[in-house]
């Protein structure tokens, strides 16, 4: 902003080397960088990192959440790893991930390409249309498609309809379909996300590339792995990024949906952290099962982020 | 820091004190003044723990413990019990104070979760009757949902000054962990004063009684009154039911034979939405009640040793249920269905019989009227005592850090007196006592009335299952009753889960 102003000012080239000297004075200051970045690293330490090394201090604990806490070392993660109930929650959250992440990503990116490359019109209304499920509230989401996936709901009805009665299902009564049915609603609000982040990344492409492409005989398929894909590897990176936390953390849909049923076959750690926590009063074993979930999702998602770092270079 | 009794170490600071995972019962054994002294320690010596809490963290040394700070300052607050006795007469053995005018200025201040429609009615009307009458005492309400209350009301009872009046849900995670915290007040001196032990029949007192260490659960002192009835029953379509030709059922036989009638004319014989886990356990109860002995099912379902999942009675409960999920009674698509949804559904016409507590029964009554009849689950032999899952509201406990706990008793017996019963009827709701007399006319709710009054009076009412361990109904017996009636595990594999929990809890390990 300033340096804009400075910029078509008159008396540009004083004032700017006015600025910069001011600035480099500042600079200069071993100090300087930290108390500018004191502020935000304060609200950062105090509401992230402090949080987040209780919530490691906790998870080292037998606790109650009252009375005094007995410490057991590593005990909450070996209790963690030993029960069988736990683990297949995390699978449960790694089934998840298919369809939060690698569905959409799929999805959004045949969706985007077309968009960018059809040259819609009204391209604006497309990519509200496709954003607005990120924008509705969660428990909204899930009531809606509990109502959808319900034995006698339009789904089973649109099935029967056509004459798929053998297909309609008790979606969320099912030992087999009511994971994947909840994945299905992940995929659905993450599409949204993904294409918009895809359309912003092929905007950016330089035509001249496609134009190239062309000419060398690429068709639309070529082009797209040629060009389009290529293009956008920051934007996979973001989206995979966000859409993996996104799974992992998957809480909402499943406490509206079937409450971790039928049995125990949609059961996600995020609910087992809510319910170690606030239903059975194990605040160490719910802080061990959160922190085993943030370092599962930083492990991930740095993987993907050098994944993305080498295509990319 | 500001000296304020917030715990700040605390997000899910609650109730129960378990300092084990899983089913070990020295959860009760903590010592009520520890708890206690909790909060007052916090505002004094928040910081330095803060900082040792830090610096523990942060060099992974196990020295600093959450919860800690509070052992060096019990000697302070010793005093403080023998400091508020002058006031519980009662609780020290003296002679209670009931002329409510004699107390002068009080405030009480009330923890409840009456917002429903019903309840909120009778409750507003109750406690306006009530300042009216004594002008020196003064009620304030403090209203939150059910969920909204079991989660602070842990919080608010450590408060050095605590509400007076608290609704505690009866089960051993909520009101045993506060009685074994020392945090609530016996009744016992009050309900000898005023009557409450021949007010109320024995079977609904015991819903509210606890050992004074929290462990022994349906005896020893009593620790709060209720006001509304509750009764898992049998809803049915009085119309389907006469088109079958069939009575309403006298013996189990006779029911089970009427669910083979209705699928043999090709309907839906029993109702079911159990995607929240938790409507199941409300089928198994009355099965339950009608095939075990009542005192097994009691122990059972209280967490209280010497009984026994796995004997033949309960097998054969489970395999009932089994058999009619795996045979076609219930509708399609019950394991995913929506429980509200499917109470509707029943509502408007669809399946002959309807296994559900009395809560529903408002709905059924505003579809159906006279159109719909409820009973208790018949027992296995004509005329035997009817046993089912049933019991009452949340009671209404008085805190021991109460300043007021004369005018707290007075308030109590007020709104569960026979006035109180009538008002309760009056606003929609089942009143708890005098319940056949105050019953109306005609209607599901006439029926509803009846089979409660018949059940506490003459029968039993058993406790909720998933009042049994603190781990009991979520991780056992919800999904453990999915998987029974989806054909994923046996009747024997079912209660032999259930055993495991329960023995584990019951044995202390």
């Amino acid at each position: 902003m300033r340096r804009s102003l400075a910029a078509t000012s008159p008396s540009a080239a004083s004032r700017r080397a006015g600025v910069q000297r001011i600035r480099r004075g500042r600079v200069d200051h071993p100090a300087a960088p930290y108390l500018l970045i004191a502020p935000a690293f304060v609200v950062y330490g105090l509401f992230m990192l402090y949080p987040l090394g209780k919530a490691v201090h906790l998870s080292l604990f037998e606790w109650d959440g009252m009375s005094l806490g007995v410490f057991v070392g590593a005990g909450n993660y070996a209790d963690l790893a030993a029960d069988g109930a736990l683990r297949a929650s995390f699978v449960h959250a790694g089934v998840l991930m298919i369809f939060y992440c690698v569905l959409p990503l799929v999805i959004g990116v045949v969706i985007a390409a077309v968009l960018s490359r059809a040259r819609v019109r009204g391209l604006g209304f497309f990519r509200t249309v496709f954003f607005v499920p990120q924008v509705i509230a969660m428990v909204v989401v899930a009531t809606a498609w509990s109502g959808i996936y319900a034995f006698n709901g339009p789904l089973n009805a649109a099935l029967r309809g056509v004459g798929l009665d053998r297909l309609a299902q008790d979606w969320l009564g099912s030992y087999v379909f009511a994971l994947p049915a909840i994945g299905l609603i992940g995929t659905w609000v993450q599409i949204g996300l993904v294409t918009v982040l895809m359309l912003s990344g092929m905007a950016k492409i330089n035509p001249e590339l496609f134009e190239a492409a062309r000419l060398d005989g690429a068709g639309a398929i070529r082009e797209f792995f040629a060009v389009t894909w290529p293009s956008v590897t920051g934007e996979t990176a973001v989206a995979l990024t966000l859409t993996i936390v996104a799974a992992l953390k998957t809480f909402d849909l499943v406490y509206m949906t079937t409450s971790g049923g039928p049995g125990t076959s949609t059961t996600v750690p995020s609910y087992q952290v809510y319910y170690q926590a606030f239903r059975l009063h194990e605040v160490g074993m719910a802080a061990a099962i959160g922190v085993t979930l943030t370092a599962l999702i930083f492990l991930i998602n740095l993987v993907v982020n050098r994944a993305a770092d080498r295509a990319a270079a | 820091m500001t000296p304020t009794p917030a715990p700040i170490v605390s997000p899910a600071a609650d109730g129960a004190g378990r300092r084990h995972r899983r089913h070990r019962s020295s959860r009760f054994t903590w010592s009520p003044r520890r708890v206690s002294t909790l909060h007052a320690s916090r505002g004094r010596h928040v910081p330095a723990a803060l900082v040792a809490c830090a610096a523990a963290a942060a060099l992974g040394v196990a020295g600093c413990a959450p919860g800690g700070g509070q052992a060096d300052a019990e000697g302070e607050r010793t005093a403080a019990p023998d400091a508020a006795s002058s006031d519980i007469a009662v609780a020290s053995g003296g002679e209670a104070v009931t002329n409510g005018a004699a107390m002068g200025e009080v405030e009480l201040i009330l923890w409840d979760q009456e917002v429903r429609e019903g309840q909120a009615s009778q409750f507003t009307t109750l406690v306006t009757e009530f300042e009216e009458a004594y002008p020196n005492i003064s009620i304030t309400r403090v209203e939150q949902s059910f969920e909204d209350l079991s989660t602070t009301l842990a919080l608010a009872l450590t408060d050095p000054n605590p509400p007076d009046i608290v609704q505690a849900n009866n089960a051993r995670n909520d009101m045993g962990a506060f009685v074994g915290a020392g945090q609530l007040l016996p009744l016992d001196s009050y309900a000898a004063t005023y009557g409450w032990t021949e007010r109320y029949p024995d079977t609904v007192l015991k819903n509210s009684r606890y050992s004074p260490d929290g462990a022994v659960f349906g005896d020893g002192s009593l620790y709060g009154l209720p006001q509304v009835g509750e009764v898992v029953g049998v809803f049915y379509n009085k119309a389907k039911l006469s088109s079958l030709g069939v009575d309403v059922p006298a013996t189990w036989d006779e029911f089970t034979a009427a669910l083979d009638a209705a699928k043999a004319a090709g309907e839906t014989p029993l109702m079911l939405g159990d995607v929240e886990g938790w409507p199941a356990v409300h089928v198994l109860g009355p099965i339950q009640g009608a095939l075990v002995p009542p005192d097994e099912a009691t122990a059972l379902g209280m967490g209280n040793p010497g009984a026994d999942w796995t004997t033949p009675e309960n097998v054969a409960a489970a395999e009932q249920l089994a058999e009619w999920a795996t045979g076609g009674y219930f509708n399609e698509g019950f394991l995913g269905g929506d429980y509200d949804a499917v109470v509707e559904e029943f509502a408007s016409g669809t399946g002959v019989f309807l296994m559900a507590g009395s809560w529903v029964g408002a709905v059924i009554d505003e579809a159906m009227g006279d159109g719909a009849g409820f009973f208790a689950p018949p027992p296995v032999t004509e005329g035997a005592p009817k046993a089912t899952t049933g019991g009452t509201s949340l009671p209404f406990s008085i805190t021991s850090g109460s300043a007021h706990p004369d005018a707290a008793a007075l308030f109590i017996d007020f709104i569960t007196n026979d006035h109180a019963m009538e008002v309760l009827a009056e606003t929609g709701n089942l009143p708890i006592l005098r319940t056949a007399e105050l019953a109306p006319a005609q209607g599901v709710w006439a029926d509803v009335y009846a089979a409660f009054q018949d059940v506490s009076d003459n029968g039993y009412l058993l406790p909720y299952l998933d009042w049994a361990t603190p781990t009991f109904g979520d991780e056992v017996l919800k999904p453990g009753l999915q998987d029974l009636m989806a054909g994923q595990t046996t009747p024997a594999e079912f209660c032999a889960a259930l055993q495991a929990d329960y023995a584990a809890f019951t044995s202390g390990d």
